[in-house]
């Protein structure tokens, strides 16, 4: 079975070659196991930017093929970092903790290491007491389970209650958007536990690891990589079978499904909660490479950026969705970062960390205009197939349904 | 009373001296002669209370030059003149007693009188009693104040003095509440006190609570006994809600009753004060990472008597049982804490009511907010259902254009009537604008004009950061706007706040009227329901589209000016209120105004009543709404004002 | 003969507009069955309530041997005991082919999950030939159907139907914009159905139901108006009045 599958879809293997080829040449030319071409830093640009095309490719699950656009997925992403946070932040200053009191002449009782962590790690926000949240903190086990656990939880819980009441299209994207800024604020509390607008700190230095960042982050870069390209194949495979033909059936004529006898609420919940939980394996790996979690990072607006990686991908195409994240977000860091050269006109020079975002917007909107295929596009020009031309006509009536630009033969 | 004392003792200076000419205020001054001259706020005060119990009109005079540092002495006598800057360094000195001027002298000569601050305010006192009977008005108002300001209770005789003479009815009422409060405060008598207190028990000012607090202020006690003498408010039980263990020892130790207890850290220093070879009182150092084996090392050093024993939990019980434990007023007359304490009762039902009046007051006002900020939703989105992700912005564009009208007019009251059809313009152009280029290629392409609206804000919120900076840009309200209509102590509402209501108001009138009853409305509503339809009888769909969408915007750039005016104009002022809008579109129901008003008004309550329940914390509140809201929508997935049948159907 | 659908007193109202007005209807097993009526006279909601997609306000939906009530049940639930819709406009999966239009429709397990790890089996595939050759789009599998003309998206769209093996079908006007050569095909089709299920055909073209040479339902706002042969009911003075005649 697997066999066919495989040679159904060529381009997974395509993909998976050239995400290993990328992976090796980045280790080749690290600081910390190659020739140190690539700096340290940039290689955990590079394995972050992995991340983010593993959330895009959970992104286009569930809003190219299921019709769903969800302004929530970054909410899950951002959950998944806290989840495998916990354990990094508490794991890490338990041992500075026990370091530091072994000095002392009388050897620690336990409950004094747990005020000496929980005044280290609430200090900032007033506090030494553990939240309830912190419980499993000690066991990266656990914390490992709960870091697909409890986005995979909240996706069911939400899109148990948006599904079953039928709330579809921008309805629901706006439902999803006002999940996600409650979210946002929620963690924005000091009492909600997490540190409020301070986040967790410091969750690049692995515990008990002694292996330096040059190394730690080509670590980091495999385990992406790796997740990338499981998170790719699994993708591929759910949407090569009969399931994919019942989600895009759904994304472009949600009734018929039903009329079939599909259940077509238990098959969005099940796309939306997988998606959350791939969301969540791609923030629990983004955020020890960023060092830094906060919940700035869960804004609703991180989520729509989402929407437009995978929209200037082109959706509806796992790759694209790789590929839209990828160019966007490197783009936009080599933009932002001041590398690009100001472009100076007389009166005025346009200083790209100032107009980047007004080139971002715009050409966004030229690409929802004129390009709704996005990057992806540009494969079907070289493959030569050509667009439907269906009068007009999109693919269905939902609004999730593929444009008639969108579609080909 | 002070009256005939003063009385009595004018006569009986009167008889002391010859001659009642020379009676004045020089001879007093001249016996306080040297606290006069170094002035300090300990000595000073017999000076001034002879001064003031003179009662010779001088007094007040003498004491106003004393406090504006105009007072000098004449080095060579001693005496001390009022004094005035005459040319070069002299001065012209006046007598206070004749009034008369006494000569010119050189400053060399003479020393300058600086009270200090704390002497100052003694003299201000002083001068209260003078000023109460001062036929200028002015200057008893400004007395009634001082003494409001810092209540004394030598004040309250020369009050109730006042207030019979007094010819102006509104300080006449004034004096007398403020006799009221100082009889709470300081009167002598009981019952007269207890009278004052219920007279002002419906009274919801902050000046009454404020006097009535200090009479039920409780400190807690402990003692072998119940003492008799203390007037006690409540006998408290060690080990309840009220008085944990913990409390009631702690207060034992403070009253140096009981022992203190021994702290884990005081243990943990104890035991390394006393390692000997590797132990600690027979236990090795390695061991003592538990509680109980540092408990049993401790005990042992205990016994050695190195270190002060251990309190344990038994120890702790016989003393709790073998002490009283209290509370005590300050105040030592229980009637008047009684009365105090009912009064306090009443008046906190009075304020909890209006607070709630308040309360509402404010969520009138946010929902108000919220509706001018979806006003210009409900018809782009909720009568067109064009999803637009820029709406915040043109609510940003509205506020800057406000900003930017005020850099040309100065006058802030014109420039706010210029701002709003600025505004409007604008917007509308601008939402004239991305209608033609943008949304008309993605009609009934819901999400992709959501995604392609929101690359258009996020361009023109850059575009504006790039124009104006990051920093806030102020848009300031004209002058008739600043303050607030107060009612009460308790209930008051910012003029901004009203005038916000009012605008919301005449927007939905004029939605309504703009709908209902002019021929825009009439087609807009015609190529909503049925474009094709529309085109077929002579409306051109694509105008109609544009001159809605243009309204739309055109009303979110007014309620830009509006939300400016009290909210800091930055570039994400629109992204604040952008979900928040679309929540109160849908929530209340697409395609009607009504149901925006609706959902206006329970997002605009909810979210005050949560922040009620929690008022440290409106983030909290924030969160709870929308996940309220979420939840709200299961049961009503179309809004409160729900349109039905088949019209509303998938 | 046993009853298999029977719609007894039911009512709806959309915003006080009497949509259906105590309808009552029967259908028993292989049964064919045509409803015709004017515009407005509750055709499309009666499809609406017998699905699922509409609640009435008041009546009983009653189904099968088991005499279950449908009132309560989602759209899933009651296709997935036997009821088969066809829509007015050909709605097939455009951006699929059509042999996984076919597989779509295919009586099989419905679940997320069993469908998730569902591989089409050798007796699945064949089945699904079979049902091209029936429609007559043997040849067509590989292709988009969004590709294929109107009348072919119609014959998938009844493929799709009987690969559900519905034991009732509900066709909402399946003539509508066909070629005579077509219809012809489609009234085979219906007929051919007809032997082993029941099958409400709604439908405006007079021609087409005689074809179909059954039994015919009239309704008129919301309620049955006349029921019996075409002829029966043709000369029948309300139906004129109310259709015919205008």
């Amino acid at each position: 079975m697997e066999r066919s599958f495989v040679a159904k879809n060529p381009s997974v293997l395509v993909f998976l070659a050239i995400l290993s080829l990328f992976t090796l040449s980045v280790t080749v030319l690290s600081e910390g196991f190659g020739i140190g071409v690539i700096s340290t830093s940039f290689v955990k640009t590079l394995g972050k930017t992995l991340c983010l095309c593993l959330i895009a490719v959970a992104m286009d699950l569930v809003w190219g093929f299921t019709g769903i656009l969800s302004l929530g997925h970054f909410a899950f992403f951002g959950l998944g970092g806290y989840m495998i946070g916990l354990w990094l932040m508490y794991e890490r200053t338990r041992l500075i903790v026990v370091e530091s009191l072994s000095q002392t002449e009388i050897p620690p009782t336990p409950s004094e290491i747990a005020d000496a962590i929980g005044n280290q790690i609430f200090g900032v926000v007033g506090s030494s007491e553990f939240p309830l949240i912190w419980a499993f903190s000690d066991s990266l086990f656990l914390q490992l389970a709960l870091v697909v656990l409890i986005p995979g939880l909240l996706a069911l819980v939400f899109g148990w209650l948006a599904f079953r009441s039928r709330v579809t299209g921008v309805y629901l994207s706006i439902l999803t958007q006002a999940m996600t800024l409650a979210l946002a604020l929620y963690l924005f509390q000091n009492d909600s536990g997490l540190r409020g607008n301070n986040g967790l700190s410091g969750l690049q230095n692995l515990p008990g690891v002694t292996a330096s960042q040059d190394v730690v982050s080509i670590w980091f870069l495999w385990a992406s990589a790796l997740a990338l390209g499981l998170g790719y194949m699994l993708a591929a495979w759910v949407v090569s079978g009969k399931f994919g033909s019942v989600i895009r059936g759904i994304r472009d004529n949600e009734a018929r499904v039903r009329f079939l006898g599909y259940s077509v609420e238990a098959y969005k919940l099940a796309v939306f909660a997988l998606t959350a939980c791939i969301a969540a394996i791609a923030g629990a790996l983004y955020y020890p490479q960023a060092g830094i979690i906060n919940p700035e990072e869960m804004a609703p607006i991180a989520s729509i950026y989402l929407a437009v990686w995978v929209a200037i991908g082109g959706r509806g195409r796992l790759y694209g969705a790789v590929i839209g994240a990828a160019f966007v977000s490197l783009l936009s860091t080599w933009f932002t970062g001041g590398q690009a050269p100001d472009i100076p006109l007389g009166v005025y020079t346009i200083k790209w960390v100032d107009w980047w975002q007004v080139l971002l917007g715009v050409s966004f909107v030229l690409v929802t205009l004129f390009a709704p295929q996005g990057i992806g596009g540009l494969f079907d020009l070289l493959a030569n197939r050509r667009p439907l031309d269906r009068h007009g006509a999109n693919l269905g009536p939902d609004d999730g349904a593929l444009r008639e630009k969108e579609a080909t033969e | 009373m002070l009256r005939l004392f003063l009385a009595g003792l004018a006569i009986l200076c009167a008889c002391l001296t010859a001659n009642a000419q020379e009676v004045g205020l020089q001879p007093i001054l001249q016996e306080h002669q040297e606290t006069i001259a170094k002035s300090s706020r300990k000595t000073i005060k017999p000076a001034i209370d002879a001064i003031a119990a003179s009662g010779l009109p001088q007094a007040q005079v003498m004491l106003e030059t004393w406090g504006a540092k105009d007072m000098w002495m004449r080095k060579s006598d001693g005496l001390f003149f009022s004094a005035e800057q005459a040319e070069g360094q002299s001065y012209v000195l006046t007598d206070f007693d004749t009034g008369k001027v006494v000569g010119t002298i050189k400053k060399s000569d003479l020393k300058q009188l600086k009270p200090n601050s704390g002497v100052r305010a003694m003299i201000g006192t002083a001068l209260v009693q003078f000023q109460l009977t001062d036929p200028d008005r002015k200057k008893r108002l400004a007395a009634l104040q001082s003494i409001q300001r810092d209540p004394e209770g030598a004040l309250l005789e020369p009050l109730r003095a006042s207030i019979e003479d007094e010819a102006d009815a509104d300080l006449r009422a004034r004096k007398q509440r403020l006799e009221r409060l100082l009889t709470i405060g300081y009167d002598t008598d009981t019952a007269a006190r207890v009278a004052a207190i219920e007279d002002m028990s419906d009274d919801l000012s902050v000046d009454v609570r404020a006097a009535l607090n200090p009479l039920v202020v409780t400190s807690r006690k402990a003692a072998a006994d119940l003492p008799l003498n203390v007037n006690v408010a409540v006998i408290l039980e060690p080990g309840s809600d009220s008085l944990s263990r913990d409390e009631a020892y702690d207060l034992l130790v403070a009253s140096d009753l009981a022992a203190p207890p021994v702290s884990p850290d005081n243990i943990r220093t104890a035991l390394a004060g006393n390692i000997d070879g590797g132990r600690v009182g027979g236990v090795p150092v390695a061991q003592l990472n538990t509680t109980t084996a540092r408990a049993r090392a401790y005990a042992t050093l205990a016994e050695a008597g190195i270190v002060p024993a251990l309190v344990t939990e038994a120890d702790i019980d016989t003393a709790l049982g073998a002490h009283t434990f209290f509370e005590t007023y300050a105040e030592a007359s229980p009637e008047v804490t009684a009365a105090a304490e009912k009064a306090l009762e009443q008046i906190e039902l009075k304020v909890g009511l209006n607070q709630s009046l308040d309360l509402m007051l404010d969520a009138i006002s946010l929902a108000s907010i919220y509706f001018l900020a979806a006003i210009g939703l409900a018809i782009t989105f909720g009568v067109m259902g064009v999803i637009n992700m820029a709406h915040g912005e043109f609510i940003m564009m509205g506020a800057y254009t406000g900003y930017v009208v005020q850099q040309f007019i100065p006058d802030h009251t014109l420039s706010i009537i210029v701002a709003i059809p600025m505004a409007f313009a604008v917007t509308f152009a601008m939402g004239v604008a991305m209608e033609r280029l943008v949304i008309r290629w993605l009609y009934s392409r819901p999400l992709e004009t959501l995604l392609a609206t929101f690359g258009i804000s996020i361009a023109l919120q850059q575009l504006a950061k790039n124009i104006f900076g990051t920093q806030a840009r102020p848009l300031t309200a004209p002058g008739w706007l600043d303050g607030a209509w107060v009612l009460n102590d308790v209930v008051s509402i910012s003029y901004i706040r009203i005038a916000i209501f009012v605008l919301a108001l005449i927007f939905l009138g004029l939605f309504l009227y703009i709908m209902k009853r002019t021929r825009l409305g009439l087609e807009m509503r015609a190529v909503t329901q049925n474009p094709r339809m529309a085109g077929s009888i002579g409306i051109n769909p694509g105008r109609v589209n544009m001159l809605t969408f243009g309204l739309g915007s055109g009303i979110a750039g007014i309620a830009g000016v509006a939300i400016g005016l009290f909210a800091k104009v930055t570039s994400d002022l629109g992204s604040d209120y952008i979900v928040q809008s679309f929540m109160t579109v849908v929530v209340g129901g697409v395609g009607n105004i009504w149901g925006a008003l609706a959902g206006a008004g329970m997002i605009g309550f909810l979210q005050k009543g949560i922040e009620w329940m929690n008022p440290s914390n409106t983030l909290a509140a924030q969160t709870y709404m929308i996940v309220f809201i979420i939840i709200f929508i299961q049961f009503r997935p179309r809004g409160i004002v729900a349109l039905k049948g088949r019209a509303a159907g998938d | 003969m046993s009853t298999l659908l029977e719609v007894s007193g039911v009512s709806v109202t959309f915003d006080g507009f009497r949509a259906i007005n105590n309808l009552s209807f029967q259908i028993g097993n292989a049964e064919l069955r045509a409803v015709i009526g004017p515009n407005g006279a509750g055709k499309t909601t009666f499809m609406d309530i017998v699905t699922g997609k509409t609640r009435p306000n008041e009546g009983r939906v009653i189904w099968g041997e088991k005499s279950v009530s449908l009132l309560r049940k989602s759209e899933a639930k009651i296709a997935q005991m036997g009821i088969g819709r066809k829509f007015q406009k050909p709605t097939v999966f455009e951006d699929q082919t059509v042999q996984e239009n076919l597989l779509m429709a295919l009586k099989n397990k419905r679940g997320w999950f069993g469908v998730l790890f569902y591989r089409p089996s050798p007796t699945d595939l064949d089945g699904v030939e079979q049902l091209a050759f029936e429609i007559g789009l043997k040849d067509e599998l590989p292709r988009k159907s969004g590709e294929l003309s109107h009348g072919q998206k119609q014959w998938l769209e009844i493929g799709m139907l009987l690969a559900q093996e519905p034991r009732l079908l509900l066709v909402d006007e399946p003539a509508a914009g066909m070629t005579p050569h077509e219809r012809e095909h489609t009234t085979e089709l219906l007929v051919q159905a007809a032997k082993t299920r029941a099958v409400v055909v709604v439908e405006h073209d007079m021609e087409f139901v005689r074809r179909l040479n059954c039994k015919v339902t009239v309704l008129h706002e919301g309620s049955v108006l006349a029921e019996g042969s075409l002829d029966h009911v043709t000369s029948n003075q309300d139906v004129i009045d109310v259709y015919l005649g205008r």
